[in-house]
This record gives C-alpha cells, structure tokens and sequence, in this order.
C-alpha cells in the first residue's frame, strides 16, 4: 500500500520490550471501586444510584447527560457505598465526583443486553455503542456513539482504526490484536457498517509485526478490511497525522477528518464494541499495560473500571523504588496522576511508574535557536518561537504563530537540547486564553443581561407613562364630557 | 529553573542531548584541526590559544556575576568554545592581548549585552575578529610561515614568551612574516601581475588540504576541519546545508569568474581550500544562535555567506571575507527566519485554513 510521508517527529526509545510479550492478565477485583462520573469528553454522567444500593456488573449507575456524555455501569455486583468526592486522575490533583462501589464478591452480570446482528442497522449499532458507555479508549474519551453517527452529516469513505501504538512502553493494543484478534475484527466490521464507509484501514506500526500478521490472516476474511503498516515515528498515532500517512490527504485547520471522509477510532474501541454488540456488554473493564522502570514485574492487565491504581501495582509486584513520575498513559502525552488511589477510568491505556533513567530529566538551558524542535514538529510550527512569547506574556503573538494549531504532542520538547518545557508552557497559555475568553463570555453574559433588564425597564417605564397618559386622556375626556353634559343639561334647563 | 514546581504537562521522556553536550561534541570535532594548529605554528600559538580561551572563561564569568545570574550558566560551555573559536581564526603569533581583548570583546559585547547565551543577533567570535581587524589591522594581518613545534626552526621559549608576551626582548616579526596566499594573490593583483606568474612561485594545492601553510591558527587543515565538519553532521550536531549552501555560493560564482578569465579570478579549488571557508563552513556560519532555523532558511543563509565571501574576496579591501559575511548575513537571520516558515499543518502558506476539496471520484 502507498503511504505518504509526514513532516517532523521524532523517535523515542520504543521500550516496549517489559511487556510486549506478555499475555493479557485479568486482575481478580478485591477492594472498593471508585467510578468517576467523569470518565469522557462531555457532560459528567448523572449518577441514579444512592448509597446502599445494590447492583450487579453492568448496571447503569449513571446515566448520559446530554448528547455528548456517556453512561458509567457497574464494573462489579456490590453495595453502592457513597457517591462523593474522590481522587480521580487530574493533572491538579483535586478530587472529583464518583460512585463508591463495595463488591459483593459474585461478580454477577446483571442481563445482557440482546446480540445485535452483523446487518443490524446502522443507527442500532451507534445506540447500542452509547448505551454501553463506550468512549475513545486511545485515551481521547469522547464519546464513540457521537463519532460513529458522524454518517448523518459527512459524506464518509474511510474509517481508519488507530492500531499505531505509538507511544513507548504501552504494549496494550499490541497484545489486543494478537490475542483477541476475531472478535476485535467482528467489531471493526460493526463500526464499518455503523458508519456507512466503503473501506477500512488498521494501522499498525512496523515495531509490532505479530500483531500486523495476525490482524491480516484474520482481516482475509473481510473483503473491504486491509492491515497497513505504517512508519514507527511518533506521533504516528496521531489522528490527521495517521490519516495524511494513509491517504495523503490533509486534514484542514480546525476541521475533523470527517470533512475529508474519514473517521478514525481507537482499536481498543472495536473491542468493546464487540463486547457490547455481540456480547451485550457495557463497558466495565479495559486493557491496558502497567510498566516503567520502577515497576517490579511490568504487565499488560485487563482492569475492571474503577480499580485503584495502586491495587495495579501490587499485582505488579509493586515497585522496587520510589518512581519519578507515575503517569496515566504513554510517556510523551500521559498525564501525571498525583496519588495511587486514582482508580482505573476508560480512557488509560498505560500506568507508568517511571524512574529518572526513563524520562531524562536535566537542568534546563538557554534557548540557543538551533531549531530542533521546528524539525521535530509535525505541525509546521516554530515552537520555541511561540515559547519565547509565551514568556513575554504575549499570548496573542503566540496565537498568531499558531499555537491553537498544537497538538500538544511534545516531539518538540522530547528533542529539545535545553530541555525547555515547551509543552508545559503551549498548556498554560492555552488555559490562560481558555480563561480570558471564559471571563469575557461572562462579561458579555452580564452585558447583555444588564442591557435586557434596562431595555425591559425602560419599556416597562413607558408602558406605565403611556398608561398614566391614557388614564389622564380617558379623565380629561371623562371631565370634558360630564362638562358638556352638565352644559347640556344646564341649557336643557 | 522551573524544577520545583511539578511538571503538569509532558513528555516525560527526552532524546537525551543536552547543550553542554552539543558544545563538548563541537569541541571534540575541532580537536585534530586545533592539535594541528598549535603543533604547526608552535609556543606562541599555544601561548595565544591560552589566553583567549581563559580570558573567554573570565569574561563569561564576569558578565554572569554583574548580571545576578547563575554560575551554572557557565557550565553549557559557550563561553571556551568561543574562546576557542576566536583562537583558531587569529594569526597564531599575534600578541597575548590580541587573544584577550578579542575574547573579552567576543563575550561581553558579541553576547551579554544582548542578553546572554541565546538571545545574540550576531556570532560573537565573529563579532570579536572584526573588531580586532579593523582596531589593529597590523597585528591582525601579519601571519608567519609554519614553524612546526618539533622542528628545526621552532620557536624556541624564550622566542616564544617575547613573541607572544613581550617578555625578554624584541622579535622583529618582520623577518619571519610570510603573506597568506588569498594575501599574497590581492597584493599581486593590485599590482598588476596575472595571477597565473603571481601564484607561479610554490602555491601548491596540496599544502592547502593538508595544511602546511601560511594561515590563521586553526584555519589551514582542510583535511582535518572536513573531518571534523562531517562528524558534526554525522552526530547530527550540525545539519548538511549551511556548509554545502556556503562552500557552493563560494565555489560556483568562483568556477564561473575563473573561466571567464583565470588570469584575474582564483581558481574555485582555491577558494574552496584556501583561509577560513572550511573552518567557517563548518564552524562559524554553522553556529546555532545566529543562524536561521528553517532547513531552507539555512540554505538561503549559506549561500548568502559563500556569495559575500567571494565578492568581498574578489573586489572587496580584505584578501578573505568570512567574518564581515557572517556578520552581515547574521544580520539578515531574522528577517530569512520571519520569511521562510514551515507551513502550518493544515493551513495554507498565507496562514489560512486549507479549503476542504470537493470530493473527487474515487
């Protein structure tokens, strides 16, 4: 298959070794769970449960606030503990709303929704796939049931399964597609016939070649179904960077891959998919790989929702030393996690415990211009440029030099030599503006209702003159004509 | 710097290179070409080569310490490589002085006063020799034949602290001066000789490529500056396009003047080997700071370079031009940087969305 080239990226070492051999483990569910009902791109969930509820696996336990949301189920049978304030994973370390659930020890499946068939219409498959809670489980988190209606407003050709992997030490999507090759096909068939597309493509890098030979054996089977292997180039996974290597064709700014034609989802996608239409099965547990140098026994686990993460770890053997970083996903985009109580959520692909021969950390330096990290950009950009603005507290300047058009994906920050945060800094002025457009939306809310209640005023004002007028014509008439009366009665007289 | 606050953001993985290591590997590359040198032109030229890289150190240290700043600054190494790199473009017998006025010019104006590592429009060794030239033309030009340290006629000790430090008598440099050949090759020329009865007289090329001839300290090995240029790119410390974009603005207007009339126009071998174009090439233009930082930004940049140094070689007051194009090429870095951009991933080159095309049949 012919592929295009993409500018920039880098290499980092792949590290996927710890792992990438090692059967997938389900990890038997022992404690409470913690189920945040923010676990998507959207509108928190909205619990219907209350504290000494009981439910079974697979029970709603909140429900989808609006359309881009998504329902959170129990991810085991168990008493409803509380529904409070708990650690979740946020980079500010702050607690946030979830389910406390206590297991009963039976794992007992509440019942399963019924199998869809293969030619199940379009519209029953996106359903089904919302009612299952199932997001993008790259890590993205949004919604799949709002991507997979896309068919309703975008004229689509292609969907593109991101089987890229391209994040180091995460081997989860790796280990999916060889152990549970058929029915992650069987899910990527749905999503086809959901979507309405003519043809699919599974991305994989050239780093995973088992995985590339068991997904094409199965994807015989399917006609409109073909593996491509792609380069093993960060950010390979990158959805328009994914889409441009595999059709050359380039994703205009601030619009979707829809607009060209094409849809791409996350492979650990297709798998609960299948989970959900052919099994009818919510989304209750993920796959994902625990790894990092401080982790004494690296694996790759099925998780259901909810776990702690340091529950993870001690199946893991625990860590051998205090680790640098604990992460929730890859090295380059993961986020911190800020305690080992954050449980499992839907959207993490990886738990990192990282120690200082993994990140590399060093004092930073001066800037010196030399422009590696305009060569490590896969987005064209300057980044040291916008940085050097974003010091100057010129955040408009760093617009203009296309700040917004970052996909935050640290190729640059990775290969810079004076270790500038560069990332750290395109976050903060991007939630700086996120903030100054907030508060102008505020103040302008506030203008417009300001200016309402005096237009109201005023009318009512002139309402109540125009009414104070009619009332003295109506008297002036009145008197004028008991007046004319009285002077026709007085001349009648 | 921002180490005690927690990293929010990513990646938490790095490629590994550092800026200190980046100046270690320029330094390492410069090695054979500065070993050379100083074995070629002897004790004062080690002599020289001392006091500039110390005064360097000094100065840098200096300006970190009236500015408040870190000590550990000092540490990524700038400052002895461009001590460093102002020795090897000196006439190795010039004056102890010459080396630290150049070193103290090199560090505080060509760089603190813009604001440090970083933050200079100009290259500062360059900046330094430009000064030094135009202030004390003399000493700036007067050049001696090679005078290897384990030969016959090597400055001895005594020879050496009174050229270099005026210690223990006089020298007449006079006597032992010989002209560089881009030198020698100008004064014919003013004078009417063609250059073929000029360069008659034991120019031979390969003296040039190995070396073995009147020049600034570290500037004569071509063999050894290409090989050191080639390990830098090798290492990917330096990319290929400076030093091809500028050999090539050197040696194509040079090829092309030479055929015209060869009496008047050095052959572009010369040009490509003789003085500072391989040393420049490779280690001058090629400085990160004040180069642009756009691959085609960078071609533009070079041959811009090549071109100034062959006029200014050819119809200009000075036999060799490599530190004024820089300087006036630094100069335009900027503007070649505001002007030629990457493209914005899905944006046109005007900066506008790219428009989403039809949908063309299959």
């Amino acid at each position: 298959m012919k592929l295009f080239r993409i500018r920039g990226g880098v290499h980092p070492p792949e590290r996927k070794d710890a792992t990438k051999d090692k059967t997938v483990v389900a990890v038997p569910v022992s404690g409470t769970l913690y189920l945040p009902l923010q676990q998507h791109i959207g509108a928190p969930a909205r619990p219907v449960v209350k504290a000494g509820d009981h439910v079974l696996k697979g029970q709603v336990i909140a429900e989808a606030a609006g359309p881009v949301s998504a329902p959170i189920h129990a991810s085991t049978s168990g008493t409803v503990e509380a529904v409070d304030l708990y650690p979740v994973p946020h980079p500010s370390g702050l607690k946030g709303m979830a389910v406390a659930l206590v297991p009963d020890g039976k794992d007992e499946w509440a019942e399963a929704m019924p199998p869809l068939s293969l030619d199940a219409a379009p519209e029953e498959i996106a359903k089904r796939v919302g009612q299952a809670g199932i997001v993008g489980l790259g890590g993205a988190t949004f919604p799949s049931a709002v991507k997979l209606n896309l068919r309703e407003r975008y004229t689509l050709k292609t969907l593109v399964m991101n089987g890229a992997e391209c994040e180091p030490f995460l081997t989860c999507d790796d280990r999916l597609m060889r152990e549970y090759t058929d029915d992650l096909l069987l899910g990527v068939a749905l999503m086809a016939r959901a979507l309405g597309v003519e043809r699919t493509l599974i991305a994989v890098e050239a780093n995973k070649p088992e995985a590339t030979a068991a997904m094409t054996a199965a994807a015989a089977n399917y006609p409109e179904i073909s593996v491509a292997t792609v380069p093993t180039r960060y950010p390979m996974g990158s959805e328009k960077h994914l889409v441009h290597t595999l059709t050359g064709l380039e994703t205009p700014a601030r619009a979707l891959t829809a607009d060209i034609g094409v849809v791409v989802h996350n492979i650990a996608t297709a798998y609960a998919v299948y989970e959900a239409a052919i099994l009818g099965r919510p989304l209750v547990s993920r796959i994902l790989t625990v790894s990092g140098g401080a982790v004494a026994q690296p694996m790759n686990l099925k998780v259901a929702l909810g776990t702690p993460i340091a529950d993870l770890i001690a199946f893991c053997g625990g860590l051998t030393e205090e680790p640098q970083e604990l992460l929730s996903g890859g090295p380059m985009m993961g986020q911190p996690l800020r305690s080992i109580e954050i449980p499992t959520v839907k959207g993490m692909n990886g738990v990192l415990a990282l120690v200082p021969a993994d990140t590399r950390r060093g004092p930073a330096h001066a800037c010196l211009r030399c422009g590696t990290c305009v060569s490590a950009c896969p987005c064209g950009l300057l980044p040291f440029e916008i940085a050097a603005h974003i010091r100057n507290g010129n955040f408009e300047a760093a617009v203009d030099a296309g700040l917004m058009d970052c996909i935050g994906c640290g190729s640059c920050a990775f290969a810079c030599p004076s270790r500038i945060p560069l990332v750290q800094n395109f976050h903060h002025a991007k939630g700086h503006l996120a903030a100054q457009q907030r508060a102008q939306q505020r103040n302008e809310e506030a203008k417009r209702l300001v200016q309402q209640k005096a237009a109201r005023q005023e009318k009512l004002a002139a309402e109540r003159k125009a009414a104070a007028e009619a009332k003295k014509a109506a008297a002036a008439k009145a008197r004028a004509a008991a007046a004319a009366k009285a002077e026709a009665e007085k001349g009648t007289e | 710097m921002s180490e005690a606050r927690p990293f929010v953001a990513g990646p938490f993985a790095h490629a590994g290179r550092s800026t200190p290591m980046i100046m270690t590997w320029v330094m390492i590359a410069l090695t054979p070409a500065t070993v050379f040198g100083l074995g070629l032109y002897g004790w004062p030229a080690i002599f020289l080569f001392v006091v500039t890289v110390a005064s360097a150190v000094l100065a840098e240290i200096g300006c970190l310490k009236l500015a408040g700043k870190s000590m550990v600054t000092l540490q990524d190494g700038s400052a002895v490589l461009s001590g460093w790199i102002l020795a090897l473009t000196l006439p190795p017998w010039a004056p102890w002085w010459i080396g630290a006025v150049g070193a103290a010019l090199a560090i505080v104006i060509g760089k603190h006063v813009f604001g440090g590592l970083g933050q200079n429009l100009f290259n500062p060794a360059m900046v330094a020799r430009v000064a030094l030239l135009i202030s004390f033309p003399l000493e700036m030009t007067r050049y001696v034949a090679p005078r290897p340290l384990f030969g016959g006629d090597a400055a001895g000790w005594k020879e050496a602290l009174a050229v270099s430090f005026g210690l223990g008598g006089h020298v007449n440099l006079d006597a032992v001066s010989s002209a560089s050949l881009l030198g020698h090759a100008k004064t014919e020329l003013a004078r009417g000789v063609p250059l073929h009865e000029a360069l008659s007289s034991g120019f031979d090329l390969s003296s040039l490529v190995f070396g073995t001839t009147t020049g600034s300290m570290g500037e004569t090995s071509a063999l050894l500056l290409i090989a050191g240029g080639l390990a830098l790119i090798a290492l990917r410390i330096i990319s290929w396009h400076i030093p091809v974009a500028l050999i090539l603005g050197i040696v194509l207007p040079g090829a092309l003047f030479h055929a015209i009339d060869p009496d008047r126009y050095l052959s572009p071998l010369i040009h490509a080997f003789a003085a500072s174009t391989l040393f420049g090439a490779f280690f001058i233009a090629t400085d990160l700071v004040t180069s642009p930082v756009t691959r085609t930004g960078q071609m533009i940049y070079g041959a811009g370079c090549g071109l100034l140094i062959f006029i200014i070689r050819t119809w200009g007051g000075y036999p060799e031009g490599m530190a004024f194009a820089v300087l006036l090429m630094n100069a335009g870095t900027p503007l070649i940087d505001r002007w030629v951009r990457p493209r914005i991933y899905g944006r046109d080159r005007k900066g506008r969305p790219l428009r989403v095309k039809p949908k063309e049949a299959k």
